[in-house]
């Protein structure tokens, strides 16, 4: 089987072009990236079809070898088809970027950014003493009749020692009803280390 | 007359359907009942090619008159009729659940007008790639899907959505590309593009020439697939697109690819060239989607992680190239379309009743609405494998393969198909906890229709109702259920598909089925014999 070669040096030629345009942020070149890599394609299955021949159709005295491929003719139809279609959506996306956005480029996803920007510390799962939470809060009395449930945790920050509060009932020297505990705990709250990377010492 | 050369109809009905409904689409009330009763004609077709088809029998319908190789040829095996009916069952629950949130909405977001004749195209090319003999025509049906999948995927043109349609479109046209110029190459190598034909022919190649078709195909399928390094556009873009759409896509489009894998792994190229760096792939595929789901606090976007983690359950079975991994694999493709679907479809439930899918401001879901919250349990807890369940019993499947096959790799398999499990209920866990049972106050930033009181929401009269007619409508929870019941079924059910699976298994791992059906009886199939001793010792 013999093969054109400037057919496959032009399709060479296409691809190199189609990848790296595609691999550019503007949507107008990525498109004309598609397209290129689209036709290199066509000329590749071209390719496969072997040397060029007699048109297929078919005459008594003419030998078989000597008809061109057409079967890779009939799937170029429909791969040109089909990268039309293509074609034709991609400059609607675009051109509705473009009203949408005034930009020609591909854009950052929102939600990606906002993940990766999360710091791996999360208040509910990873705070040292988990806040209490519950419906009913554990009060103890101690034996002259006064809350002590709280007194170990208070002790801790009053010494300072601890540059990440515990989050209870009683927390940062102010009282703080259990119902809020949750809602307090989280970055930016009062009682939160403002860098709270790494979860409690 | 032969039931299976019906087959094609699977393809043109919902195309017809697809014009008619474009032909009405001033109509909207004739345009929804042409397009639900067509895809139910189809599903009851298909039924029936699943019944001929059950005890083993492969038919093949040549179009046109063509005679194969030449003509282009569909095939109905127990495979592609099992994916045939679950894909029009889901897509019919999803097409139910969109009619039904079009009505509730009045059509601001989702222009229905449009959406049906697109969603229809979208079946008609999920089928045609399910029943496709050859490989041009089945490129041509991933792209009738992809394409139809273009416009469902940027329905509305909000900017979020034409972003993520970007992303989507170029990765999707790149595989396509792709696919395009292995089909070029294989057709350069053999001269055919027939499958059952390229089956005899590629075994004639030499090794290198083989094992490059054989790498460019699984790579253009990897990425329709997600298979992990090739898996990114996925949570990328899924999410962002109406809540119906997400749902087909996640149970379909990505088992379309799969289904392609398994035909290029047990037709085209039998044996296990490729089985070690499969596996490995289907390992990574596991726990890094997974890890992926883990960080997420956007349900859809942790479905759509759990999807890409899932899909490598699939590829494990696959790469084990034995019955029982094969069998798995196929009864996990099944489990994985209806559980991944319906948990998509609650999420938008969720989405509607909370006002929020972020598990930051969700709360409280379990005592405002317990159906929604069994509705997400049962699905939720398949997909995490807790046994009674059929994701359990496939997961198991899978597990026996491993420990079968017995090499240190499978082992790893085993081991990370077991970790996946767990990190998933674990996952499943943590949207359970935050959205449906901490109290709405708890949330980090609840959504306000969480925290409006009983009082305010009946403060004028007949309030009340119309609320949850609005917010939950009855068409929408319905087909939830419909299709959260179909997955229960597959757990009752889960013996005769289990044998049904098995016997697809067999007779792909031996291909002389499929062969003879396409290209006539008593065409020699190289290699057949010694499958089929594999095959005995298995189950």
């Amino acid at each position: 089987m013999s093969v054109n070669l400037t057919l496959l040096i032009v399709m060479g030629a296409l691809y190199a072009c189609g990848i790296y345009l595609i691999l550019e942020r503007s949507l107008t070149r990525v498109l004309l990236g598609l397209m290129l890599l689209a036709n290199a394609t066509n000329l590749l299955i071209l390719a496969t079809g072997g040397y060029a021949g007699l048109a297929p159709l078919f005459a008594k005295d003419t030998p078989a070898q000597d008809y061109n491929d057409p079967l890779p003719q009939a799937l170029i139809l429909t791969s040109i088809v089909i990268s039309f279609a293509v074609t034709a959506f991609m400059l609607g996306i675009i051109y509705r970027t473009w009203v949408l956005a005034r930009q020609d480029e591909i854009q950052d996803d929102l939600e990606d950014r906002r993940v990766a920007a999360t710091p791996s510390f999360d208040a509910e799962d990873d705070a040292e003493v988990p806040a209490e939470t519950s419906e009913f809060p554990l009060t103890m009395l101690g034996s002259d009749g006064r809350d002590v449930s709280n007194q170990g945790a208070s002790r801790v920050d009053a010494d300072g020692e601890s540059g990440q509060p515990v989050a209870t009932l009683v927390a940062g020297g102010r009282e703080m009803p259990a119902e809020h505990a949750a809602a307090e705990e989280k970055p930016g709250s009062l009682n939160v280390d403002p860098n709270p990377e790494g979860g409690g010492k | 007359m032969n039931i299976a050369s019906l087959a094609p109809l699977a393809v043109v009905l919902p195309i017809l359907g697809a014009a008619l409904t474009f032909l009405l689409i001033r109509h909207s009330r004739a345009q929804r009942a042409v397009s639900i009763g067509l895809l139910s004609l189809t599903l009851a077709l298909e039924c029936l090619l699943l019944a001929a088809a059950w005890n083993g029998g492969t038919a093949a319908v040549t179009i046109g008159g063509w005679i194969p190789p030449f003509g282009i040829v569909m095939v109905v095996d127990q495979f592609s009729s099992l994916m045939l009916v679950v894909s029009s069952a889901v897509s019919l629950a999803v097409l139910v659940y969109a009619t039904g949130q079009g009505m509730a909405d009045g059509d601001e977001d989702a222009p229905v007008s449009i959406f049906h004749p697109t969603y229809l195209i979208l079946v008609a090319g999920v089928s045609n790639a399910f029943l496709s003999g050859d490989l041009f025509n089945l490129y041509v049906g991933f792209e009738i899907l992809l394409t139809a999948s273009y416009v469902l995927m940027t329905l509305g043109g909000t900017g979020p959505r034409i972003r993520a349609g970007v992303t989507y479109v170029v990765v999707s046209v790149v595989s396509s590309v792709l696919f395009l110029i292995a089909i070029a190459m294989v057709y350069g190598a053999t001269g055919t593009v027939n499958m059952a034909d390229l089956a005899i022919k590629l075994g004639e190649l030499d090794q290198g020439t083989r094992t490059l078709l054989h790498v460019m195909l699984l790579v253009a399928f990897g990425i329709k697939a997600a298979v992990f390094p090739l898996s990114f556009w996925l949570p990328d873009s899924y999410p962002t697109a109406p809540a119906p759409v997400t749902a087909v896509f996640a149970g379909l489009l990505t088992k379309v690819g799969v289904y392609a894998m398994v035909r290029t792994e047990t037709l085209l190229f039998p044996g296990d060239t490729l089985n070690t760096p499969l596996m490995v792939v289907a390992l990574l595929t596991m726990v890094v989607g997974i890890l992926g789901a883990l960080a997420q606090s956007d349900i859809k976007r942790l479905l759509s992680f759990t999807l890409v983690s899932h899909i490598g359950y699939m590829v494990f079975g696959l790469a084990m190239s034995s019955a029982v991994g094969l069998a798995a694999a196929v009864f996990y493709v099944a489990h994985h379309i209806t559980i991944q679907t319906s948990l998509f479809l609650v999420t938008g439930l969720i989405e509607r009743r909370g006002g929020s899918s972020s598990v930051d401001r969700l709360g409280g879901l379990a005592k405002l609405s317990p159906v929604l919250a069994l509705l997400f349990f049962i699905p939720g807890m398949n997909l995490a494998g807790i046994p009674p369940f059929s994701g359990f019993l496939g997961k198991v499947g899978l597990i026996q393969a491993g420990i079968e096959l017995g090499t240190p790799l499978a082992y790893a398999l085993v081991i990370g198909g077991v970790v996946t499990s767990l990190l998933t209920l674990l996952a499943i866990a943590r949207v359970w906890n935050r959205a449906f049972w901490r109290r709405p106050t708890d949330a980090e930033h609840p959504a306000p229709v969480l925290l409006a009181t009983p009082a305010a929401r009946v403060s004028g009269p007949g309030a009340k109702v119309n609320n949850t007619v609005t917010l939950l409508p009855r068409t929408m929870v319905g087909s939830t259920a419909g299709l959260v019941v179909l997955g229960v079924a597959l757990t009752v059910f889960a013996g005769p598909l289990f044998s049904l699976s098995d016997r697809a298994a067999r007779d792909m791992l031996d291909r002389t089925p499929y062969i003879e059906a396409v290209l006539g009886e008593g065409t020699a199939v190289p290699g057949a014999p010694a499958v089929a001793t594999s095959v005995g010792g298995a189950r």
